[in-house]
């Protein structure tokens, strides 16, 4: 595989490497939160949401909202643990920040090339885990820590189907890099014919479904956001945050939203490949390809959001276990039975 | 672990403070703590004249205005031995079935944001602001009209207002449409709150559980129908609908029916309207002659009385007044010993109190 193929001493590439990085994430969070946190949800609900700033649609909104957090205060409760709550946020959204090192943007467009690219962004996905209960710990509050111990618990049990439904397609594409996972679906064939290549969505649709389910648990979205649950714990282990530090709560979250929106575009979807467009070609369209595909799964995902009532913490683990790792388990036999008959 | 759950919390809508002894996730013990809206109503109304009062009482449950009057006036009316014109009856019942409805359509919307779902609240406040055009349009109050007189009404309804009456309950009963289809035809919302807060209907009963969280339980008692008549319930074919489970479910379910059931009161009594004046004739100044009455009515949220004590004075020597909530929290301790803490969410939203209705 090959990266940006100029030629550069390794200072410069890594210094536009981490310059990409980190202007992904809020770039995503922002287009993320304007278009589904403000514009579809309000259409759903049958309101305008924010019109006025900016002139079109209120598009300076969230820049606004943004703008006004980092003058707040930033308050830490008496009896906090002063530095793990500092600390907790940025846990957060670095977790954020290292899974799109993995996802390609064209055949040539990818930061970083790992062989083991599925197992990496999974690992480094769940890191955030670690982040929310330095969060709610430190907190010391009652209700943060709650939502922690919920959070974990939570994770632990779905990050289990989430790994076992990307099996599949590891199997199917016989790689676990993400670039060589695309190059699969844009090459493979559905049986013999391989008139629009091989999206993994239609031959591993169950697990495409198990990846959309257990990716909304590990966003602590609703139906699985007892974490969060405003109505009950307030928020959670953001409860005690304020500012800056409750701006970078927001940003990890619409972040991780992006970047599993992203994953699930390269695993599922066939990121940047287009039926018979290869090359330059594939390398200039590849990025809006990829952001068209990854709203696409967004609106899957907010959809959701946006609709469901919340399951309770026994429910939902309940689900996972007796549901969803049975059939994930189910669905990588029948996988892996076709990939030797086939 | 001791979880204070208010006075601030967004659950207990308004300002009702629970103190949960937990192990875990599950309840010890709940003991709900009272008091921090208390204005002091009882005390007040010593010192008001009757026309005075209607005001306040107005504001005891603040979401359901117009059926707070009702009793008061019914009081003070048969105390002193008169009687409303039957088309000022008719508007009373026609307003009251309104407030219902806007009550419990807020209920609906706010249940499902309760259990997690952040669209119903909003399809809630979008139909319920369609009965807050009514009643504005017929008393001038969108929350507090102010509109009923002892012996009456203040004024009759304006031109035009049943057509659009006629329109917005067609509307009413699509949203109920609506929310059965989002809300209870959900799986989630199902799980989220069958078998949750069960209440026996005789366990309700001897808390002094009313309306429709008792109807919930299964025990078949309304007082439009089996109270003493009252307004103009007689006049209508209607049905009072119960459900044999008594969980936070029932509840959700009889509210919903209740709402359909008004709207179609509601279409036939304003095809009933009878014609004539809406004010009986009363002296200027009201002076109830000396006597004690109570007075019960259905009201959205349960049975609400006054006890009237008069003096012959122009203002009350003494009201007590019994507001549903106060009976409708009181079995909380009961029935919160044993769940987990999102199911507390879930029974206080079902059982659909409010604040100002505790605390008076």
């Amino acid at each position: 595989m090959m990266t940006l193929a100029l030629d550069l001493g390794w200072g410069s590439t890594l210094a536009i490497k981490t310059l990409v990085i980190m202007l992904l994430i809020p770039l995503g969070a922002l287009i993320f939160g304007w278009v589904f946190l403000f514009k579809m949800m309000a259409h759903m609900q049958s309101r305008l949401g924010p019109m006025d700033s900016g002139g079109f649609h209120g598009w300076f909104q969230l820049i606004g909202d943004g703008i006004k957090f980092m003058q707040k205060e930033d308050i830490f409760p008496e009896k906090a643990d002063r530095r793990v709550m500092a600390l907790a946020p940025f846990v957060v959204l670095l977790s954020t920040f290292l899974v799109f090192l993995v996802i390609p943007a064209g055949p040539r467009i990818v930061v970083e090339p790992l062989d083991t690219g599925v197992f990496y962004a999974l690992a480094v996905s769940s890191l955030s885990v670690i982040g929310v209960l330095m969060a709610g710990w430190a907190s010391a509050n009652k209700y943060a820590l709650m939502s922690a111990l919920r959070a974990a618990g939570q994770l632990i049990a779905y990050e289990v189907p989430l790994v076992l439904a990307v099996v599949g397609v590891v199997i199917q594409a016989g790689t676990m890099n993400l670039q060589g996972i695309v190059v699969a679906q844009q090459e493979g064939a559905i049986f013999g014919w391989d008139g629009i290549g091989h999206p993994f969505v239609l031959t591993q649709i169950v697990g495409f479904a198990l990846f959309m389910i257990a990716a909304q648990a590990e966003l602590t979205q609703p139906p699985f956001d007892m974490p969060v649950a405003e109505s009950e714990l307030v928020g959670g282990y953001m409860v005690e945050y304020s500012g800056f530090r409750f701006l970078l709560f927001f940003l990890g979250e619409f972040g991780t939203a992006f970047a599993f929106s992203a994953l699930a575009a390269t695993l599922f979807l066939g990121g940047w490949a287009l039926p018979g467009v290869h090359g330059g070609t594939a390398d200039a369209l590849g990025p809006v390809v990829v952001l068209v595909k990854v709203m696409l799964v967004a609106f899957l995902m907010f959809w959701a959001r946006f609709t469901y009532p919340r399951m309770r913490e026994d429910q939902l683990q309940s689900l996972a276990w007796k549901w969803l790792i049975p059939l994930a388990l189910v669905n990588i036999l029948v996988t892996g039975a076709l990939k030797v008959a086939f | 672990m001791v979880l204070s759950m208010g006075p601030q919390h967004p659950a207990t809508h308004g300002t009702l403070r629970l103190v949960v002894r937990l192990d875990g996730e599950r309840v010890v013990a709940a003991d709900p703590v009272i008091g921090y809206m208390h204005r002091g109503y009882e005390k007040l109304t010593e010192f008001r004249t009757y026309p005075q009062i209607t005001t306040l009482v107005n504001r005891i449950d603040w979401l359901s205005s117009f059926a707070n009057e009702v009793p008061f006036v019914h009081g003070a009316e048969r105390l002193m031995e008169i009687e409303a014109p039957p088309r000022a009856e008719y508007i009373r019942t026609t307003l009251t079935e309104l407030a219902r409805i806007a009550t419990f359509l807020l209920f609906l919307g706010e249940m499902g944001l309760q259990v997690g779902a952040i669209t119903p609240p909003f399809y809630g406040f979008r139909d319920r602001e369609y009965v807050l055009n009514l009643i504005e349009g017929a008393t001038g109050g969108r929350f507090h009209p102010n509109f009923n007189r002892i012996g009456g009404l203040k004024e009759d309804l304006p031109w035009g207002w049943v057509a659009e009456c006629r329109q917005a309950m067609q509307k009413v009963l699509d949203s109920c449409d609506e929310f059965e289809d989002l809300v209870v035809g959900n799986p989630i919302f199902e799980q989220r709150t069958r078998s949750i807060g069960i209440i026996p209907g005789s366990v309700g009963a001897s808390y002094g559980v009313s309306g429709s969280n008792l109807r919930a339980s299964g025990v078949d008692w309304d007082l439009r129908r089996d109270g003493e008549p009252y307004l103009s319930y007689r006049d209508l074919d209607w049905k009072v609908w119960t459900h044999p489970d008594g969980d936070s479910f029932a509840r959700y379910w009889v509210r919903l029916q209740e709402t359909r059931e008004s709207a179609r009161m509601v279409l036939q009594l304003v095809d009933g309207l009878p014609s004539g004046p809406v004010m009986a004739k009363v002296p200027r100044i009201v002076k109830v002659p000396p006597g004690e009455i109570w007075v019960n009515t259905e009201n959205p949220l349960g049975e609400m009385g006054y006890y009237l004590v008069s003096k012959g004075a122009t203002g009350p020597f003494r009201v007590k007044i019994r507001s549903a909530s106060f009976g409708n929290t009181s079995i909380l301790p009961w029935l919160l010993r044993g769940c987990y803490v999102p199911d507390i969410i879930t029974i206080l939203a079902s059982l659909y109190f409010i604040l100002g209705d505790i605390d008076r």
